[in-house]
């Protein structure tokens, strides 16, 4: 077994080493404490917070690679390894190899023949025309009519075992929440409804496709599931890689006013005045050529796919950090001219001091808005850039692919359903609750919006 | 007012000269046009005669920035940046790698993009401005708070979904209206009906929760309150208060669009089968035609600065209070 660390593993677990730090600096700061009591204090904060949270812990569960040791070949030299050249992840593992079980196209969700025609052989040796039965659902049946008796048999099992994991969850956070204030018992139902829905969709997908299979035959389930990471790691990484050029760039407008204000204005609106979805499309392209041209660059299929991913993510921060710095411009300039910072100049502080201790501090709240407000709106750009041709690489899982292969097939009769509804629910099930929080920790950290609702 | 319009047109003369620089820099500089023509073969194993044949033919052949071999003027004329770069200028957009000529493409392929925009687009503003209206009238009861909800849920549904739903339902489901194609003459609007439809249904979530925004800011002013105290009644507050007063903030977003319009969308275009500018840009990004995407590029950025214009513009005819100076 060994390691494979890609780019955007290393960055992604960056980003969650930075955040962690960023709310351990906060934790005494008690006018950051009283706002997140507010975004958590409703039902509504508590319930999206565990949904994109369960996202995000499959993103990091998908984002640890490994390549596994080969078997010795008989007469190989005893030291030397040689590892498989499809790296799998931790999430893959747990889902029980996922690559490995493929029927040979679609299949219906819960089918137990294929959903296409292909010659047979009979019994009696003469070849007709029928629908193949699945390698890899339903063989435990011994007569296809139990199916349904079967199904729901082994949904209680997977309800059953979910609750226990549920129970076991929940009940060490009630012990040391029981006297907290927040509303923690809807974050505990939203705990034991993932739990237990996952528990019964993983039971039943070991023994049936619960979603189908897709044209290539893989599992739609599973392809879903692995579609997280790469819509998480978009809409996180993009902001990333955004912040210190918007946030630099923003403040120092701001600040130093003058010819250093004229050319950042310069830049971001002749930036911003280019259609944005020309720019990236032009700058991915340019990418693709770079690429094609430099074969030899990487080692596996993944790392080449990988680069693909985090160029994107590039491409995406670097094209969008306009909105952000005119924000944080206007509101340096603001700061700058109150009375505290007025002070710190006459008193000869250093200009680097001023803005790392006065300002910065001040206009935290605005990136975190963007961050949380601009995450939804990449997770939905990535499907639109995949069906342009522009997003991810196609051996990469992700939503915007299963789309795109999938889009032209609800024409055909019977329609081929499927391979839609599992990128959209689990795509708007993360939208929808990015949008939501989103929605709370404006209200709580916007000053002009909370001081709004409180008036109207 | 007009020389507060030509003085605003020569602002924007650096901005142009910056789009341009930029675009040759990610088109020439990072892709040498030896590997451009190589993508563009397509072969695995191009010989340079074949890469300098194509360079010749498409007029890539020259140096970049300054032609050494050329006497003083020619020598920054017979250049890549002065041939493909500063032409578009003067709206000389030359030929796409396959041949074609692009003004003419441009000015055939911009109307039915702007048939279908614009109907889109003016029918969304209205009915975002009604259901936001109308959410208004209800503020702060328990109708108000689940419309709120639903415009989050219908902003959450990727715009992908509304157009395939759309055309599964609409048009092969109650076969009401063809699935995708375009017809210039007068049977237009039959395979314009879903295409607008879906634009504007997909638009409600995002606008109308803009508008409810808007409107109740202007509800929460002084004059709404003295109105109110006068006696006036809720309808008249609603559309002769507060509904003026929001059409300011509604202009700075609406106004910088009405110029892109001509762009036409690629992803309604191309799902749709709509031949219009959009469809044309999804082309030549598939086929990775940079002479064309350089052209939409300079276009889309000049459309976006008129805009820009426009919109300072419809302030002074909006709010007497703005002088432009």
């Amino acid at each position: 077994m060994k390691f494979v660390l890609l780019w955007s593993d290393a960055l992604i677990f960056l980003l969650v080493l930075a955040l962690i730090a960023f709310f351990y600096s906060l934790r005494k700061d008690p006018r950051t404490r009283e706002r997140w009591g507010q975004v958590f204090g409703s039902k509504l904060g508590m319930v999206s917070f565990v949904v994109i949270m369960s996202y995000v812990l499959i993103a990091l569960a998908d984002s640890l690679h490994i390549r596994l040791a080969l078997e010795p070949e008989p007469g190989q030299a005893p030291d030397v390894i040689y590892y498989d050249n499809t790296v799998i992840s931790l999430l893959d593992i747990g889902l029980g190899n996922v690559n490995v079980d493929h029927e040979r196209t679609y299949s219906a969700p819960f089918a137990l023949n294929s959903f296409e025609k292909q010659n047979l052989t009979g019994a009696d040796g003469n070849s007709y025309r029928g629908f193949p039965p699945l390698k890899y659902a339903g063989q435990h049946l011994e007569n296809p009519e139990d199916r349904a008796a079967d199904i729901a048999w082994n949904s209680v099992l997977g309800l059953l075992r979910g609750l226990l994991i549920a129970a076991l969850l929940i009940l060490p956070q009630w012990w040391f929440l029981r006297s907290s204030p927040l509303p923690w018992r809807a974050a505990w139902a939203a705990q034991a409804a993932i739990v237990c829905s996952a528990s019964v969709l993983l039971k039943l997908n070991e023994l049936y496709h619960v979603l189908g299979t897709d044209l290539g035959g893989s599992d739609v389930l599973f392809q879903s599931i692995k579609g997280i990471r790469t819509g998480v790691l978009l809409g996180t990484l993009a902001t990333l890689v955004m912040l210190p050029i918007a946030v630099s760039l923003g403040v120092m407008a701001g600040y130093f006013k003058g010819w250093t204000d004229d050319i950042v204005q310069y830049l971001y609106t002749t930036l911003s005045s280019i259609p944005g979805i020309l720019l990236i499309a032009a700058s991915v392209l340019l990418f693709q050529v770079y690429i094609d041209l430099n074969p030899d660059m990487f080692e596996v299929g993944l790392e080449k796919a990988d680069a693909k991913f985090v160029a994107l993510c590039f491409i995406l921060g670097v094209t969008s950090w306009s909105t952000l710095c005119r924000l944080i411009r206007a509101e340096t300039l603001k700061i700058s001219q109150l009375e505290y910072v007025q002070a710190a100049i006459a008193f000869g502080v250093s200009n680097s001091r001023i803005v790392f201790r006065h300002i910065l501090p001040n206009v935290v709240h605005i990136i975190l808005i963007t961050f949380v407000l601009e995450f939804s709106a990449l997770v939905l750009a990535e499907a639109v850039l995949s069906y342009i041709g522009v997003g991810i690489d196609p051996s990469m899982s992700s939503w915007g692919n299963m789309i795109n292969g999938a889009r032209t097939e609800l024409s055909r009769t019977p329609a081929v359903w499927w391979t839609l509804v599992g990128a959209f629910f689990f795509m708007f099930l993360l939208v929808l609750s990015a949008n939501l929080f989103s929605d709370l920790v404006r209200d709580a950290f916007d000053p002009r919006t909370s001081l709004g609702e409180k008036d109207a | 007012m007009l020389a507060y319009i030509i003085r605003r047109l020569f602002y924007a003369v650096p901005i142009l000269i910056g789009i341009n620089l930029l675009t040759f820099m990610l088109f020439f500089v990072v892709n040498s046009p030896d590997d451009i023509a190589r993508s563009q073969l397509g072969e695995k194993y191009v010989t340079q005669a074949a890469i300098d044949n194509w360079k010749a033919e498409n007029g890539y052949d020259k140096p970049l920035f300054v032609n050494g071999e050329r006497g003083f003027p020619s020598s920054l004329t017979e250049t890549i940046f002065f041939t493909k770069s500063v032409r578009l200028f003067a709206f000389d957009f030359g030929r796409s790698e396959s041949g074609r000529d692009i003004t003419a493409d441009v000015s055939q392929r911009m109307w039915p993009s702007l048939a279908l925009a614009l109907p889109t687009f003016v029918v969304g503003i209205w009915v975002n401005i009604c259901v936001a209206l109308l959410v208004v009238m209800f503020h702060a009861t328990r109708l108000d708070r689940w419309a709120v909800f639903v415009f989050v849920v219908l902003m959450s549904i990727s715009y992908l979904f509304y157009i395939i739903g759309g055309q599964y339902l609409v048009a092969k489901l109650w076969r009401l209206v063809p699935i995708s194609g375009f017809n210039a003459d007068a049977q237009a609007w039959k395979f314009l009906l879903l295409p607008v439809a879906v634009g504007v249904v997909a638009g409600i979530g995002q606008g109308a929760r803009w508008y409810r925004t808007l409107f109740l800011e202007e509800a929460g002013q002084d004059y709404v309150r003295t109105a109110r105290a006068k006696g006036c009644s809720e309808i008249a507050i609603l559309f002769r208060h507060i509904l003026p007063n929001a059409l300011i903030p509604i202009l700075t977003g609406v106004v910088v669009l009405i110029p892109t319009l001509f762009m036409g969308s690629l992803v309604m275009e191309s799902f749709f089968g709509i031949p219009g500018l959009g469809n044309y840009m999804l082309e030549a990004i598939r086929s990775q035609d940079f002479a064309i995407v350089r052209s939409m590029v300079f276009i889309g950025s000049i459309l976006y600065i008129l805009g820009l214009l426009l919109t300072d513009i419809s302030y002074t005819v909006a709010d007497p209070r703005v002088r432009l100076n």
